[in-house]
C-alpha cells in the first residue's frame, strides 16, 4: 500500500514496455555478436557480400554511436531486394547451402539495422545462432569451433541484456557463461550418444565435389611445383612402431605411363580386391588419416599389404566404403572418392619385389614415346645404350650422366618449349621434381628400358608432440620406376641423384639460397616451429577425436561403456536417460542454491503457490503484510484469515524471539486455509 | 504512553496541514530517528507551516533562517563580540541554537554558509573562535529548497545531501483538502490555539524507545541486499553509503515505533527507501537525481530473504 502511494508520488509512471527501443548497450552486444558470427564466414563468402555485410554492420555501429534508431523501412526493403538479387546473380539459384548461407549473412546485416523491439533482438540472435552453425558447412577446424563458441556466448549475453537491460555487464556475462556451462553436459551427451551419420552430414551433391588441391591424374612441367606453395596438410600417418627413415617415405599416388610429348597421363589399369604381388619382408603398420581430396586413390607407403586380412575389428570399415581395391600398377584405391577426412589402418612391405612377371603389352606401353619430340634426348639415350650388356647397366649410366650434368633443383624453373625434356637436360638445367622424373623416364624409354612416372608424396615431418607424421601438399613429389628383368619394377628417384637433400631433409633444405618457403613452414626458426608443431598436434587430436567420431568409433566407445547393440532405440534410450539425469542434476543444483528454508517458510511459499493459481502470486520483493492485504482485496472472503496470517507471519519472522507454539499454530492455519 | 501522545500530535497536525498525513508522519519519523529533513517543493505548499506546526506541537524552540546569497556563516552560528565591561569576547549564539531550525531555501546561500549549517547538523555542536558550543537537544533541522528555479542558486553537493536523513515533497493538496483549506481560517492563528502535544523530554524518550525496536537478522540481510543493489546498478553513478544504510535502519525503527510495533518489517524499509535514497542517488549519465520509477525498480529487483 505504501508502494502504491510511492508509485503515484514518483509522478512519471513507467510506459508499458511493448516497444522497447534498442539501447546502446544492447545494441553494442548485438553488434558484437553479429560481428563475431560473420567473421569466420569471410573465408568463403564472395567479396561483395563481405563488403556489404561490413558496410551494414558499420552503419548500425554509426547509428548506435550517434544514438539514432533504424533507417526507414522502404530503404531497408529496397536493400533486401537488391541483396537477394545479388545473391541470385552470384550463385545462379537460391538452392543449396552456399547461396542460402550467403543470403542469411546479408539478412543478418539488414535485420540488425531494423532492430527496434525486443522481438527483433530475439530474431536477430536466432539468426546469429543459425549462422554460427552454418560455418561448420565450410570449416570444422578447432579455431572455427572456438570462434563459434565465443559468438554463442555473446549471443547469450545479448539475450540476457534484453531481459535485464540495466544490470551489470559482468553479471550478464556471468549469467550467459553459466547458461552455457549448463548446456555443456547436454552437448557432450548428444555428441557421444546421438546416432552418428555416415559421411558428410551436410554434403549436398553439388558442394561435395568441389575442386580441392592435390595431385591429379596428369603431370606436366609446373603441375607439382604449383603444389609446393601450399602448406595444407595432405594426410597424416601414425606408425605403430617407429617411422621409416625419410628416404623410405615414398607415398604412392597416381602412376603415369602415357606420355604425349608434354604431359604424362595414367594408363589403363586393372583393379582387384587383392594385391598384384605377394607382400613379403619387413612389415610397417600405420594408420593413414587422409584429408578429403575428392579422388579415389589413397597415398599408401610402398607396397601395401592386404588390409582385409587384418583381424583388427577397427579395420576394414573405418573408411566407410568397404574393402580397398588394388591396381595393377600398385596403387591403393578406395571404392568411392574420398570426400571427407578418412582413416585407414594400413600396412606396408617395403622390401616386396613387384612385377617380376609383366606382360609384353605392359612393357611395350612402358617403352612408348611420341615420335618427333626431344631429339637430343633420344640421341643421348642411344649413346648410353650403346654397348650396354643389360638394362641395369643403361640405368647406371643414365644415373651417372644425370649426376654429371649438374642439374639444379629449384622451385622456380624457367618455362619450357615443345621439347621440354631436351630443353631441361641440355639448356636450362633447372627444374623441379616433375622435370627430373619426366626427363629421366623419357631417357630410359628412349634407351629401350621400360619406365614410368609415379606421383605421390615424399617425406613429411614427424610432429614430436604426438609422434605423427604430417605430409603436406608441398611434399608432393614425382619419381620414376624402371622395369628390370629379374628384379621387376625398381624405384629410381632422379631428384635424389641431383638434390639428395630434398629426400633426406625435405623441400626447404634442398632449395638453393634465395628461395624459401612461407615463414612458418620453411624457416628453421625454433620458436615458430614449436608453436606450429604443437598446434598441428592439437588439430590432429581434434580431427581424430571429435571430427573422426564416426559410427564405428561410436559403437566401439559405447561397447567400452557396456552399451551393446546397433539398435537406434538403445542409443535413443541411453540418450534420454542421460539427458534426464543431467536435468535432474541441474534441478538439484538449482534447488540447493535456494536458501535452506524452515517449515514456516515452506508453508508460506506453498500458500503463495496456491494463490498463484488465482493470479495472486507473491512477488519476490513483496512483504507478508502487503501481500496479505493484496490477497484480502482480491478475495474478500479471505480478508480476516489472510490479515491474521500475514501479520502473524511478519511478526514471527521479523519480531523478537518467535514462540515455537505460535509458529506451529501459524503453520497449521496456513495449511488449513481453504480457498473459496 | 508516548504512542498515544504521538497520535494526538498527528491528529492536531492533520487539522492544521490538510491531506498531508503521510508527509507529516515521515517528518515525525525523521525527528524520532534523530535525522534532519529536506523538503523539496515549489513555494506556497506549506513547507514553513509544516515546520512551524511540528515545532509548536512538539514543544520545541523554533528558529527560522531565510537563506540568501549574502548570508554569512556568522549569521547562522553567531558571533563573538568584544564586551567592554568584561574586557573579553563574548559569544552571541546565532539562530542555529534552537531545537528546531527551519533553513528556508537553503540552496540560495553560498556553499560556505551552507556548510556552516550542515556541519552543525552533523556534529550537533558549533565551533566559533576556538570554543565549542553544544547545540540544544533535541536538535532538528528542516531545510527547504525549491527545485524549479535553479538560477542563482548553489545546489547542495551530494556529500551534503547525505546529511539529510529523508527528503520529502509536499506537493499540491488534493481537491478536497484544498477546498477545506480555502474555506477554513488562517493556519497561523489555528496553530497558535494548539498546545504542544509533547514535551521536549517526551521526544527524547521516543528517540530512545526507537533505538530499542527489534531488527531481525533477515531484515539486516534485506537492507544489505538493497544497499548492494544500489551499488551494482549500472544506471546509477554511485550507490548508497553505509551512513545511508544506518539511517535507513534508524528511520525504519522510528516508523515501526510510530505504528506501535516492536519490530521492523520489510514494508517499513520499502516505504521509507524512496525518501531516503531519492536525494542520495544520481543517474550515471547526466548526474540527474533518480526518478521514483528507478527507485521502484531497485526495490522490485531485491527479493525478500
Amino acid at each position: 500500500m505504501i508502494l502504491d502511494r510511492l508509485r503515484a508520488h514518483s509522478g512519471k509512471r513507467q510506459k508499458p514496455s511493448a516497444e522497447v527501443l534498442l539501447g546502446r548497450r544492447q545494441g553494442s552486444w548485438l553488434l558484437g555478436t553479429a560481428l563475431l558470427t560473420l567473421a569466420p564466414h569471410v573465408s568463403w563468402l564472395p567479396p561483395w557480400i563481405i563488403a556489404l555485410c561490413a558496410a551494414l554492420l558499420s552503419w548500425r555501429g554509426l547509428l548506435l554511436w550517434r544514438g539514432k534508431q533504424a533507417p526507414p523501412h522502404l530503404l531497408l526493403l529496397l536493400l533486401t531486394v537488391a541483396a537477394a538479387a545479388g545473391v541470385r546473380a552470384e550463385f545462379g539459384h537460391f538452392f543449396g547451402k552456399d547461396p542460402g548461407v550467403a543470403l542469411l549473412a546479408l539478412l543478418l546485416g539488414l535485420k540488425l539495422l531494423e532492430v527496434r523491439s525486443a522481438r527483433d533482438v530475439r530474431a536477430t540472435v536466432m539468426l546469429c545462432f543459425f549462422l554460427q552453425l552454418a560455418i561448420f558447412f565450410e570449416d570444422q577446424s578447432l579455431p572455427i569451433a572456438a570462434l563459434a563458441l565465443c559468438a554463442t556466448l555473446l549471443a547469450l549475453v545479448s539475450l540476457v541484456t534484453l531481459i535485464d537491460p540495466r544490470g551489470h555487464e559482468t553479471g550478464h556475462v556471468r549469467t550467459a557463461a553459466t547458461l552455457m556451462a549448463q548446456g555443456l553436459p547436454f552437448m557432450l551427451a548428444l555428441f557421444v550418444l546421438f546416432p552418428r551419420i555416415e559421411g558428410p552430414l551436410w554434403g549436398l551433391p553439388a558442394d561435395a565435389f568441389s575442386a580441392r588441391t592435390g595431385l591429379s591424374e596428369t603431370m606436366s612441367p609446373g603441375s607439382i611445383s604449383a603444389l609446393s606453395t601450399s602448406g595444407a596438410i595432405a594426410f597424416r600417418a601414425s606408425f605403430a612402431g617407429s617411422a621409416p627413415a625419410p628416404v623410405q617415405r615414398y607415398w604412392r599416388g597416381p602412376v603415369l605411363s602415357q606420355f604425349d610429348g608434354r604431359s604424362w597421363h595414367a594408363g589403363r589399369v586393372q583393379e582387384a580386391a587383392t594385391p598384384f604381388y605377394s607382400p613379403g619382408g619387413e612389415r610397417i603398420d600405420y594408420t593413414l588419416t587422409l584429408e578429403a581430396h575428392a579422388r579415389r586413390w589413397l597415398l599408401a607407403l610402398d607396397f601395401p599389404g592386404t588390409a582385409s586380412a587384418e583381424p583388427d575389428p577397427a579395420a576394414g570399415r573405418e573408411s566407410g566404403s568397404g574393402a580397398l581395391r588394388y591396381t595393377s600398377d600398385y596403387q591403393l584405391l578406395d571404392r568411392q572418392p574420398v570426400h571427407v577426412r578418412a582413416r585407414y589402418p594400413l600396412n606396408a612391405y617395403p622390401d616386396t619385389v613387384v612385377g617380376r612377371e609383366q606382360s609384353a603389352a605392359i612393357l611395350a606401353a612402358a617403352r612408348q614415346l611420341p615420335p618427333g619430340f626431344n631429339a637430343r634426348t633420344q640421341a643421348l639415350a642411344i649413346e648410353l645404350a650403346a654397348g650396354a650388356s643389360s638394362d641395369a647397366q643403361i640405368l647406371q649410366r643414365a644415373i651417372d650422366h644425370l649426376r654429371d650434368a649438374e642439374l639444379i633443383y629449384t622451385l622456380d624453373p624457367p618455362l619450357l618449349g615443345t621439347d621440354s625434356v631436351d630443353e631441361f637436360l641440355f639448356d636450362t638445367k633447372r627444374g623441379f621434381c616433375e622435370h627430373f622424373a619426366s626427363a629421366f623416364t623419357v631417357l630410359m624409354r628412349a634407351a629401350g628400358v621400360p619406365a614410368r612416372v609415379v606421383t605421390g608424396y615424399q617425406g613429411g615431418e614427424i610432429n614430436p608432440i604426438d609422434g605423427n607424421l604430417v605430409v603436406r601438399q608441398l611434399d608432393a613429389h614425382a619419381w620414376s620406376e624402371v622395369w628390370l628383368a629379374g628384379r621387376g619394377w625398381v624405384r629410381v628417384d632422379p631428384t635424389y641423384v641431383s638434390a639428395p637433400r630434398r629426400i633426406e631433409e625435405g623441400l626447404a633444405a634442398a632449395l638453393p639460397a634465395g628461395e624459401s618457403l612461407a615463414f612458418s613452414l620453411g624457416s628453421q626458426n625454433n620458436w615458430a616451429r614449436s608453436v606450429r608443431l604443437r598446434w598441428e598436434a592439437l588439430s590432429n587430436a581434434w580431427n581424430q577425436r571429435v571430427l573422426g567420431y564416426n559410427p564405428d568409433r561410436q559403437r566401439e566407445l559405447l561397447a567400452g561403456l557396456g552399451i551393446q547393440g546397433d539398435d537406434v532405440w538403445v542409443l535413443a534410450g541411453t540418450l534420454m536417460a542421460c539427458a534426464s539425469a543431467l536435468m535432474l542434476a541441474l534441478f538439484i543444483w538449482a534447488s540447493r542454491k535456494r536458501k535452506a528454508e524452515d517449515a514456516l517458510d515452506r508453508a508460506w511459499r506453498r500458500l503463495s503457490k496456491r494463490l498463484a493459481r488465482r493470479g495472486l502470486e507473491r512477488q519476490p520483493w513483496e512483504g507478508a503484510h502487503d501481500y496479505a492485504r493484496r490477497v484480502a482485496l482480491a478475495i474478500p472472503e479471505l480478508e480476516a484469515a489472510m490479515r491474521t496470517i500475514g501479520d502473524n507471519y511478519a511478526r514471527l519472522r521479523y519480531g523478537p524471539e518467535p514462540d515455537a507454539a505460535q509458529v506451529q499454530a501459524l503453520i497449521r492455519k496456513i495449511k488449513t486455509l481453504r480457498l473459496p | 504512553m508516548p504512542t498515544a501522545r504521538l497520535n494526538r500530535l498527528l491528529e492536531a497536525a492533520n487539522q492544521i496541514i490538510l491531506g498531508k498525513d503521510h508527509e507529516i508522519r515521515l517528518a515525525l519519523a525523521c525527528v524520532i530517528a534523530r535525522g534532519h529533513l529536506l523538503i523539496e517543493d515549489v513555494p506556497g505548499v506549506g513547507k514553513t507551516t509544516l515546520a512551524h506546526t511540528l515545532a509548536q506541537l512538539m514543544g520545541l524552540q523554533f528558529q527560522r533562517i531565510q537563506f540568501t546569497s549574502d548570508l554569512l556563516p556568522a549569521d547562522i552560528i553567531g558571533v563573538s563580540i568584544f564586551d567592554r565591561d568584561t574586557s573579553a569576547f563574548r559569544f552571541h549564539p546565532g539562530p542555529v541554537f534552537a531545537q528546531l531550525v527551519l533553513a528556508d531555501e537553503i540552496n540560495r546561500a553560498s556553499p560556505k554558509t551552507q556548510s556552516a549549517l550542515l556541519e552543525a547538523m552533523g556534529e550537533r555542536q558549533v565551533t566559533a573562535d576556538g570554543n565549542t558550543f553544544d547545540l540544544p537537544e533535541p536538535f532538528f533541522v528542516i531545510a527547504t529548497q525549491n527545485p524549479a528555479h535553479q538560477v542563482g542558486t548553489f545546489p547542495l553537493p551530494e556529500s551534503q545531501l547525505d546529511r539529510f536523513l529523508l527528503r520529502i515533497r509536499l506537493g499540491y493538496p488534493d481537491p478536497l483538502a484544498e477546498r477545506a483549506l480555502l474555506m477554513g481560517e488562517d493556519r497561523r492563528s489555528l496553530l497558535e490555539r494548539h498546545t504542544p502535544a509533547l514535551e521536549a523530554d517526551d521526544l527524547i524518550a521516543l528517540q530512545h524507545a526507537a533505538r530499542s525496536v527489534h531488527v531481525a537478522e533477515r531484515l539486516i540481510d534485506y537492507v544489505q541486499a538493497l544497499l548492494s543493489a544500489t551499488r551494482h546498478d549500472a544506471e546509477l553513478s554511485a550507490g548508497l553509503s553505509p551512513r545511508a544504510g544506518l539511517g535507513l535502519l534508524s528511520v525504519a525503527r522510528a516508523w515501526a515505533l510510530m505504528q506501535g510495533r516492536d519490530h521492523v518489517l520489510p514494508e517499513d524499509v520499502q516505504g521509507l527507501f524512496p525518501h531516503l535514497a531519492g536525494h542520495r542517488l544520481h543517474l550515471a549519465g547526466d548526474g540527474r537525481p533518480v526518478t521514483g520509477a528507478t527507485l521502484m525498480r531497485l526495490l522490485h529487483a531485491v527479493a525478500l530473504p
